[in-house]
């Protein structure tokens, strides 16, 4: 405790005002904090956001459900396969239809996957600013690997627009299991290279132990949710408490933390990728064969080959892009766990054939809004540490 | 017991409307009995506000007011969540809870930015995604999609097209 | 004194070739990442495609020390007067590539929100599609720059410099005679322009 008393009176210098952002390599992409410092502690730090909004939940209204896809796509770029299934749950919960089991083996499928690409780059990059390097190098590896499972398929890298209403745009293709059992043996290898590199690396514990602690009372008051609350200490994972597309019938453990500081938090993002492994290796084993989505063809387009050979059915195809689904009138709330924690999706339905409203509810939004408790009185170093490690996406920070 | 029946029981007046659609169990309250709804809410371990948004029901003749604030709540011990919505009119104030829950400052921010919805007691009701000078409320719904922004209109009226 | 007479040691070439030879295979570039495009970028430098192959090696995120801005992701109007600024402190040559549709044009976010392309407020050299665009489409990017770069006329670039500085002057007027934003700023000046029927304020 003395050293860090002497530390900070040597350090207090002129009251400065710098501003972080909003494009600044540290805040990848768009965020602006304007610190102020007294020498190198930090007394005030205002974040600014919006730089990114795009509009997303007007536009929604003026768009069909289907149309929607595309653009959760674009709310967390790292991992849009969870966005893509949050979203049609939430639709399929307002049709209240439930989607055959392959389908939703599927989507927990990529949706691990897609945990582990966007806990690579939180990571990664969290690393790359606190100045390791290698581990970056390492674990990116492996995410190219996701991304060519990915754009198997769906056909594209990042916007993967994979679900639809009801079920998936289409099956796996043949060579995506071998690959993916592939991954699952290189996969371990990597994060086991990374914990060698951090985990008891002496200087990335100076950087990242007891920076951001937070009681859990604090987390739940701060609305925090995800890897961040549970790295607190609480084990609050909405695939088990609320389970949703049959995660209860698979085994895996939810990591927690102690103190909640960004080494807690490290430790947490690491099993959970381990986890992750776990689960996709289950659902590998116990996939069942089947339909990948529903045969309601006022909810799911027909196949293409009655569409252009049956009368009927391209009645329902023309009728289904032309005039929507039926929708109940009501409103529903769904919420899935994704890699930065609850992913609500509200959506006010007026019968229409466009939401009357969407809303989203993104992670990241309640947990960056702690931001300035979290590192006021502390060094400018750590508010670097505090940053990546709270994993702010842009994109569904702003939406 | 469910929540939505406790809150009946105990605010049997306040309570307009309640329903439930898809599990999902909903309130409707008037502004003013807001906070003693929440104080009820935090006896009964809701401590997770997960959510505040808002809807416009601008032009829609069946509703009598034209906003309404949503808030969604989770009891992180027996995983129930509740939906309270309060209906108010154009120039009526709201309670902040930023104060009990900080997670509703960003939250409460965002609501006035995008309706224009103002909450009494806010530390700093300010724009959070617009700038500061920003024209209107972009999320009301006479707020048209391209907000007047010429260069967004479709191809047949652009001035660029002939 | 005849050339031939010098041998190998002089070549003799107009100053426009030599000064765009010279451009053209050391561009700087400096990301703007802004959103998804940039995640695609990251795979741009890394190891399996690699844009150093191209002559575009030394990224900086300094605009003050390099020359080629490369615009990644939405542009929202928020963000406008920030890329003006930016833009505006790369020193001379610069270039800009817009990569992605976003960038480009907007986008799919034809809304209040986004500016509907980014040639509205600062000069473009090359437009790459696609949302986002494959690291092999982005490399074609640089090439095509490049190759643009070689044509060029070292005249006409002082002129295409001095029109966007006087715009900026002129922002910089309104901004401070009505007291806006530099958001709301360039909001009037586009809508000015709209009705003036052009299509960008510098
Ligand atoms: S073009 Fe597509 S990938 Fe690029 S920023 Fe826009 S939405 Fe994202």
């Amino acid at each position: 405790m003395d050293s860090i008393a002497i530390t900070k009176t040597q350090l207090d210098g002129d009251r400065m005002i710098i501003n972080m952002g909003p494009s600044h390599p540290v805040t990848h992409g768009t965020l602006r904090i304007v610190l102020e410092l007294q020498g190198e502690i930090i007394t005030h730090a205002t974040p600014e956001i919006g730089y990114l909004h795009r509009g997303v939940e007007k536009l929604g209204e003026n768009l069909s459900y289907q149309q929607f896809i595309p653009l959760t796509d674009r709310l967390n770029y790292t991992s849009s396969m969870m966005n893509n299934v949050g979203y049609t749950m939430a639709v399929e919960k307002m049709l209240g239809i439930s989607i055959p089991r392959r389908a939703e083996q599927i989507r927990i499928l990529v949706s691990e996957l897609a945990r582990i690409a966007d806990h690579i780059i939180c990571l990664g990059i969290n690393a790359v600013d606190i100045g390791a390097f290698t581990a970056f190098l390492y674990l990116f590896r492996q995410r190219e690997t996701v991304y060519d499972l990915f754009e198997m398929a769906a056909g594209q890298r990042l916007h993967t627009s994979f679900t639809r209403v009801g079920g998936l745009f289409r099956d796996l293709p043949p060579e995506f299991i071998p690959l993916c059992e592939q991954f699952l043996k290189d996969a371990p290898k990597a994060i086991d290279e990374l914990e060698k590199l951090l985990t008891k690396n002496p200087i990335w514990h100076d950087r990242t132990k007891g920076v951001g602690a937070l009681s859990v009372e604090e987390a739940i008051n701060w609305g925090y949710s995800g890897p961040c609350l549970r790295a607190c200490g609480l084990a609050h994972d909405l695939r088990v408490k609320q389970p949703y597309l049959g995660y209860d019938q698979y085994e895996f453990d939810i990591p927690v933390g102690t103190s909640g500081d960004v080494f807690d938090r490290y430790l947490v993002r690491v099993e959970e990728m381990r986890q992750s492994l776990r689960i996709i290796r289950q659902v590998i084993k116990t996939l069942e064969s089947g339909p990948i989505i529903i045969d309601d063809y006022k909810i799911a387009l027909p196949p293409k080959e009655k569409v252009y050979t049956r009368m009927e059915s391209l009645i329902h195809h023309f009728k289904l892009i032309m005039h929507g689904m039926e929708m109940p009138v009501g409103e529903v709330y769904s919420s899935t766990e994704a890699a930065n924690g609850e992913l609500g999706f509200y959506i006010v339905s007026d019968g229409g054939k466009n939401p009357y409203r969407i809303r989203v509810r993104p992670p990241c939004l309640p947990i960056f809004s702690s931001f300035e408790t979290k590192v006021k009185g502390r060094l400018i170093a750590d508010a670097v540490a505090e940053l990546g490690s709270m994993n702010v996406i842009a994109g569904e920070l702003d939406r | 017991m469910s929540i939505l029946d406790t809150l009946l029981k105990n605010h049997p007046t306040s309570i307009l409307d309640s329903y439930r659609f898809r599990g999902d169990q909903t309130a409707v309250i008037a502004p003013a009995s807001l906070m003693p709804v929440v104080d009820s809410l935090a006896s009964q371990d809701f401590h997770f506000l997960v959510d505040v948004t808002a809807v416009d029901w601008f032009g829609k003749t069946e509703h009598q007011t034209r906003f309404e604030v949503v808030y969604h709540w989770l009891n992180l011990g027996s995983q129930e969540r509740l939906r309270v919505k309060v209906r108010l009119q154009e120039n009526e104030y709201l309670p902040s809870l930023a104060i009990r829950f900080k997670t509703a400052d960003w939250y409460e921010r965002e609501v006035y930015d995008m309706f224009g919805i103002h909450f009494e007691g806010h530390p700093n009701l300010t724009r959070l995604l617009t700038w500061s000078d920003f024209p209107g409320h972009p999320l009301r719904k006479d707020f048209p999609l391209d907000g007047g922004d010429p260069f967004c209109m479709s191809d047949s009226t652009s001035p660029f097209t002939h | 004194m005849s050339e031939l007479s010098l041998n190998d040691a002089v070549v003799t070439t107009r100053l426009d070739s030599v000064v765009n030879w010279a451009r053209k295979n050391s561009l700087w570039p400096m990301p703007f990442g802004t959103a998804c495009c940039a995640i695609e970028f990251m795979s741009v430098m890394a190891s399996k495609y690699d844009m150093s192959r191209f002559g575009a090696e030394a990224m900086r995120f300094s605009p003050r020390q390099s020359d080629m801005m490369l615009v990644l992701g939405t542009v929202t109007n928020k963000m406008a007067p920030v890329l003006r600024t930016i833009y505006a402190q790369m020193a001379e040559p610069k270039w800009v590539i817009s990569v992605g549709v976003c960038a480009s044009s907007g986008g799919m976010y034809r809304t209040y929100a986004t500016l509907q392309g980014i040639d509205r407020i600062i000069p473009v050299d090359v437009y790459v599609p696609g949302c986002p665009p494959r690291p092999e489409s982005m490399i074609y990017g640089v090439i095509k720059l490049q190759e643009k770069i070689e044509k060029e006329s070292l005249s006409m670039r002082k002129d295409h410099v001095r029109r966007f500085y006087e715009s900026l002057d002129r922002q910089e007027q309104i901004q401070n005679d009505q007291g806006l934003t530099g958001q709301q700023t360039i909001q009037n000046m586009l809508r000015q322009a709209a009705k003036d029927k052009v299509a960008s304020i510098f």
